[in-house]
C-alpha cells in the first residue's frame, strides 16, 4: 500500500515541480544516521518549512497527499557537517598593530560570494564558525554562519541567538605562530600569557566601572570595543575558541581558563595526546585537527591521529575542523574517518563533525541532529560516510538545496577545474612566512 | 619454475643456511645485506604484475623476490621468518617529493629544497643534501612508501639534481639507488626570481632556458675546455641521458614546455600540471610522461584550476602517469601517496588504476620498473601491507618491508 502511494506521487512531484513552498518533502528510502538515535536502515526524512517534521522507518511512513516524496534508495542520509573551525569566506582577522585584537570583527571581511563557501557546502558543510588567523593572541571575533544559498551580504549568513544577536565566539592563539617578538608582539611563551593575563585584567576592572554605574550613564566609564568585547568573553557570552598545540601550552591556556572562568574550546591541540587527563579534568570540549603528516612546524611535530581515541575513553567532547585552507572542506568526513583509522569510535567521529560541533558552537538545539524541529539541514551521501569510495551528492541547509552534485556548475565546485572559483584567500598572519605552499 | 626455487633452497644442509645468515650479520656492512629469508602470506596480493592473488605467498631471499604465487602453488621452505596480512602489494614509489631535503621543522636549516643564489643551478646535488634521518621518510615508510624520487623542489627555473632512494638506511649511501635521477625545473610561478631579480616573466623564463640548453649543446666541444659542473650536468639532458622534470600549473607553461623539449629533442617528464586537461591531446601527442600533482594540492593562484579529476583524465587519454606528494610549504609538511591516489576512486580512478599510479606506472616513468614497482620474481623485496583495502580511510598499514627487511611493524 505504501509503495503505491510513493510511486503515484514519485510521478505527480516531476510532472508540477513548483507545487508551493510550504509543501511537505519527504525523502525515502536511505539509511539514515541521525547522530542522536540509532541509524535507520531504511528510513524517511520529512522535511516542512526548513524544519524536520518527522524522521522514522520507511516502512511506517504515511505521508499527506500534498507530501512531494523523493526516492532515494541506496543513499545514506545524515546532518549537515559543522565545522567548528574554518577560514572560509576570505577573511581577516586583526592587523600587525598589537598581539590583542578583540574589538576586531571577521563579520566586517568576509566575501560571502568567495567559492570557498561554496567547496564548504560541496562537502556536506551546513554550518561554519569562520575564524580569524593564529598571528595574533587574540585575532579578533568569530562567526558562526550558516552556508545558505544566494547571499549577498553577510546578514544573509548570520545564525542569531535567542535575544537577536548575531553569533560568534572569539580567537585567541599561543604558541610560536603568535610569537614574533616585534612591534608589541611577545617573544616567549611566558610573555604571551603575561598579555593575555594583564588584558583580561583590564576587563575584569572594566567590568566592575559597568557594575558600579548600576545603569547611570554619567557613572559609565567611556565605550572600549576591545574591553566590551573580553567583558562578554568574562560572562560566558562568548567562547574562547583557543589555538594551541604543545602539551605546555595547552596547560597554558587551561590556566588562564581557570584564573579568568570564561568558556573555552580547545583547538588543534596536536599534542592533546600528552596532557589527555588535564583536558578531561576540566571538563572543556576540543576541536581536533587532523593532518596527514605531523611536522610543517616544531610544534606540530608530535601530533597523533591517536588524540581522539584517547580523549573518547576519557568523555571529553570531540569536535573536528578542516582549519579550511589547511585541510580542504570538500573532504571534511576525511578527519573523522582518521580518527577511526586510530582507534575512535565510528559513532563519535560522525558525532564530531555533527552534534559535538553543534554543542561547541552552542547550537545544540538547533542543528547537528536529525530529530525533529531540528533545522533540515542534512546531506545525501552515495555511501558510507567514512569510505574513500564516497561523494556527497547533495546538501540542504533549511531544507533548501544548496548542492547538487548531479549539477554541472556544482560538480565543477566538487572537482575543480577551469572556472571552480576565485583563488582561496589565505589567512591572513595565520604563521609568519606561509604562503599557502607557494612559497 | 617458483616451486623450484624453493626447493633449492629446502635442499640446503641447515648448517649452511645458518652459517651463510649468521656470515652476513657479522660480516656485512650494510644493513640491507644481512636480509633473512622472509616468506610473506596475504589473503589477497595485487602484484601489479598480473592478476591479484587470492591466499597468495611471495618468497624473498637476500633482498629479492624468489618466488609468487597462491598458497597451493608456493611452499614456504623451513627457516623462513613468516610475516602476514589481509593485503599485500607492491612498495609504494612517491614519483616525486622533496622529503629528505625538506625536514618537519620547517624552519631554514632543515629546509635544503631549494637554493636562491641563482636562478639555473643544476650541478646542485641531491645526494649532499639528502638527510636519510629526517622523520618524514621513517613517517612515509610507515604507510608503506619504500621509493622516493625527491631533490630539489619546484622553486627556480633550474633548482638542481633529483635522486632515488629507498625509504631505509641510515645514511645517503645506504638508501640512494640512483643518484642523479633528473634535473629539476620549474617554469611559472614558482620560478619567478625574488626581488627583481631575473627571470621575471614566462617568456623571460623560457628565454634563460633555452640559453642554458643552447649552451649546453656546444659544452665538451672546443679542444682543452675547462670543467663546468653546470653545462656538465645539462650537457647529460642534451644527450638524453637524464630527463629534465619540468614543473608547469598553467597550460601555457605546459605548451612552453613541450615547445623546448620538442626544440633541443630532450627528454622530459612533465610535473604538476594542475591544467593537464585543457591540454591534454598536446600531452598524449608529445609522448611524455606526467607526474601529477596530489590529489588534495591547494588550488590557488597558478593551480587554481586544478581538478581532483585530472587523473581519471589521464587514464582516459593513454597518457603515462604518477601521482606525486610533491613540495609543501606548510602543514602537512609532506602529503602520502597513498592517501593521494586513493582519493582518485571518488573522482572516477578504478581501484588498480590508482594503485598503478603509485607503483608500477610510477617505476615505469623513474626508469626503475625492471627493480621495483611490482610483485615479480628477481625484483628488489619491496612490499607494503595492509589491514584491508589499502586506500580505505580505516585501513592501517601493518608493516612495510623493503629489501626483503622488515623496516616498519607500526600499525598505522
Amino acid at each position: 500500500m505504501n509503495k503505491y502511494f510513493l510511486g503515484v506521487f514519485t510521478v505527480l512531484l516531476f510532472a508540477f515541480p513548483a507545487i508551493g513552498q510550504n509543501m511537505r518533502t519527504a525523502y525515502v528510502g536511505a539509511k539514515i544516521i541521525p547522530i542522536v538515535g540509532k541509524p535507520i536502515e531504511s528510513g524517511f526524512l520529512l522535511i516542512h518549512k526548513g524544519k524536520i517534521l518527522g524522521i522514522g522507518d520507511a516502512k511506517d511512513a504515511i505521508f499527506t497527499a500534498d507530501t512531494r516524496i523523493i526516492d532515494v534508495k541506496g543513499k545514506v542520509i545524515m546532518p549537515g557537517l559543522v565545522d567548528s573551525h574554518s577560514h572560509v569566506g576570505g577573511g581577516s582577522g586583526g592587523d600587525r598593530s598589537g598581539p590583542i585584537q578583540p574589538e576586531v570583527r571577521i563579520l566586517d571581511s568576509l566575501d560571502v560570494k568567495s567559492a570557498s563557501l561554496q567547496r564548504a557546502q560541496a562537502g556536506g558543510i551546513t554550518t561554519v564558525n569562520v575564524m580569524p588567523g593564529s598571528g595574533h593572541l587574540d585575532s579578533g571575533q568569530t562567526l558562526y554562519i550558516k552556508l545558505r544559498d544566494n547571499a549577498n551580504k553577510i546578514d544573509d549568513l548570520l545564525i542569531y541567538d535567542k535575544n537577536g544577536k548575531y553569533m560568534g565566539g572569539i580567537k585567541f592563539a599561543n604558541g610560536t605562530n603568535s610569537m614574533r617578538g616585534k612591534g608589541g608582539f611577545p617573544g616567549t611563551r611566558a610573555k604571551s600569557a603575561a598579555l593575555v593575563r594583564a588584558k583580561f585584567i583590564k576587563a575584569q576592572e572594566y567590568r566592575e566601572k559597568i557594575r558600579k554605574a548600576g545603569g547611570d550613564k554619567s557613572k559609565m566609564p567611556p565605550r572600549d570595543l576591545a574591553l566590551e568585547t573580553l567583558v562578554e568573553v568574562l560572562d560566558g557570552k562568548r567562547v574562547v575558541h583557543h589555538h594551541t598545540h604543545r602539551h605546555d601550552d595547552i596547560l597554558t591556556v587551561l590556566r588562564l581558563q581557570k584564573e579568568f572562568g570564561f568558556r573555552l574550546v580547545l583547538h588543534h591541540v596536536s599534542e592533546a595526546w600528552k596532557v589527555a587527563d588535564e583536558i578531561a579534568a576540566a571538563k572543556v570540549p576540543v576541536s581536533l585537527i587532523v593532518l596527514d603528516s605531523p611536522g610543517g612546524k616544531e610544534e606540530a611535530t608530535d601530533l597523533k591521529w591517536k588524540n581522539a581515541a584517547v580523549l573518547e575513553k576519557l568523555g571529553v567532547l570531540i569536535g573536528f575542523h578542516t582549519d579550511d585552507y589547511i585541510t580542504d572542506s570538500r573532504i571534511f568526513l576525511r578527519s573523522a574517518a582518521f580518527a577511526v583509522r586510530a582507534g575512535m569510535s565510528r559513532e563519535k567521529a560522525l558525532y564530531g563533525v555533527t552534534m559535538a560541533n553543534a554543542k561547541i558552537l552552542d547550537l545544540g538545539d538547533k542543528i547537528g541532529s536529525l530529530e525533529k524541529d531540528k533545522s533540515a539541514d542534512f546531506i545525501i551521501l552515495s555511501g558510507d560516510p567514512l569510505s574513500v569510495y564516497t561523494n556527497v551528492l547533495m546538501t540542504f541547509v533549511e531544507g533548501k538545496n544548496v548542492f547538487d552534485r548531479s549539477k554541472k556548475k556544482d560538480h565543477l565546485i566538487a572537482v575543480g577545474g577551469y572556472g571552480a572559483g576565485n583563488d582561496r584567500m589565505i589567512h591572513v598572519d595565520h604563521f609568519d612566512g606561509f604562503d599557502g605552499g607557494q612559497r | 619454475m617458483k616451486k623450484h626455487l624453493s626447493f633449492i633452497n629446502n635442499r640446503l644442509p641447515h648448517f649452511v643456511k645458518h652459517f651463510s645468515i649468521a656470515s652476513f650479520l657479522l660480516l656485512a656492512p650494510f644493513p640491507f645485506a644481512s636480509n633473512a629469508q622472509v616468506a610473506i602470506k596475504g589473503e589477497t596480493i595485487y602484484t601489479m604484475a598480473g592478476n591479484a592473488i587470492k591466499n597468495g605467498i611471495v618468497l624473498t631471499d637476500k633482498g629479492r623476490i624468489t618466488a609468487v604465487g597462491s598458497a597451493s602453488n608456493v611452499a614456504i621452505p623451513s627457516g623462513y621468518k613468516i610475516v602476514s596480512a589481509r593485503v599485500v602489494i607492491p612498495g609504494l614509489i612517491d614519483a616525486h617529493s622533496v622529503v629528505g631535503l625538506a625536514g618537519w621543522l620547517n624552519q631554514s636549516f632543515d629546509q635544503m629544497q631549494v637554493e636562491r643564489s641563482a636562478p639555473m643551478q643544476p650541478e646542485l646535488r641531491a645526494i649532499d643534501s639528502y638527510n636519510a634521518r629526517e622523520p618524514l621518510i621513517k613517517w612515509i615508510r610507515s604507510l608503506g612508501v619504500t621509493t622516493i624520487h625527491t631533490g630539489h623542489g619546484p622553486a627556480a627555473l633550474i633548482s638542481g639534481q633529483t635522486m632515488i632512494a629507498k625509504t631505509n638506511g641510515d645514511t645517503v649511501d645506504q638508501a640512494t639507488i640512483v643518484q642523479t635521477a633528473m634535473i629539476a625545473a620549474t617554469l611559472g610561478q614558482r620560478a619567478s626570481g625574488r626581488g627583481g631579480k631575473s627571470p621575471g616573466t614566462a617568456a623571460k623564463q623560457a628565454s634563460m632556458l633555452r640559453g642554458m640548453l643552447i649552451k649546453a649543446q656546444s659544452y665538451g666541444k672546443k679542444k682543452g675546455f675547462s670543467r663546468n659542473l653546470r653545462l656538465e650536468m645539462m650537457k647529460r639532458v642534451i644527450d638524453r641521458e637524464i630527463p629534465l622534470l619540468i614543473t608547469v600549473h598553467r597550460a601555457r607553461d605546459i605548451m612552453t614546455a613541450l615547445r623546448i623539449a620538442k626544440e633541443f629533442n630532450i627528454k622530459i617528464v612533465l610535473d604538476g600540471v594542475s591544467e593537464a586537461q585543457s591540454v591534454i591531446n598536446e600531452i598524449k601527442a608529445s609522448g611524455f610522461p606526467v607526474i601529477l600533482h596530489p590529489t588534495m594540492y591547494r588550488a590557488g593562484g597558478e593551480t587554481k584550476s586544478l581538478s581532483m579529476e585530472t587523473a581519471s583524465k589521464l587514464k582516459k587519454a593513454g597518457i603515462p602517469f604518477a601521482i606525486q606528494s610533491g613540495y609543501e610549504g606548510y602543514v602537512p609538511k609532506t602529503r602520502v601517496v597513498l592517501f593521494e591516489a586513493g582519493l582518485t576512486l571518488a573522482y572516477g580512478m578504478k581501484f588498480r588504476d590508482a594503485l598503478a599510479s603509485i607503483t608500477i606506472d610510477a617505476a615505469k616513468i623513474l626508469g626503475m620498473d625492471k627493480r621495483i614497482g611490482s610483485i615479480a620474481v628477481g625484483k628488489d623485496a619491496d612490499l607494503a601491507l595492509y589491514d584491508g583495502d589499502p586506500f580505505e580511510y580505516a585501513t592501517h598499514c601493518t608493516g612495510t618491508i623493503i629489501n626483503g627487511k622488515v623496516v616498519s611493524k607500526t600499525i598505522r
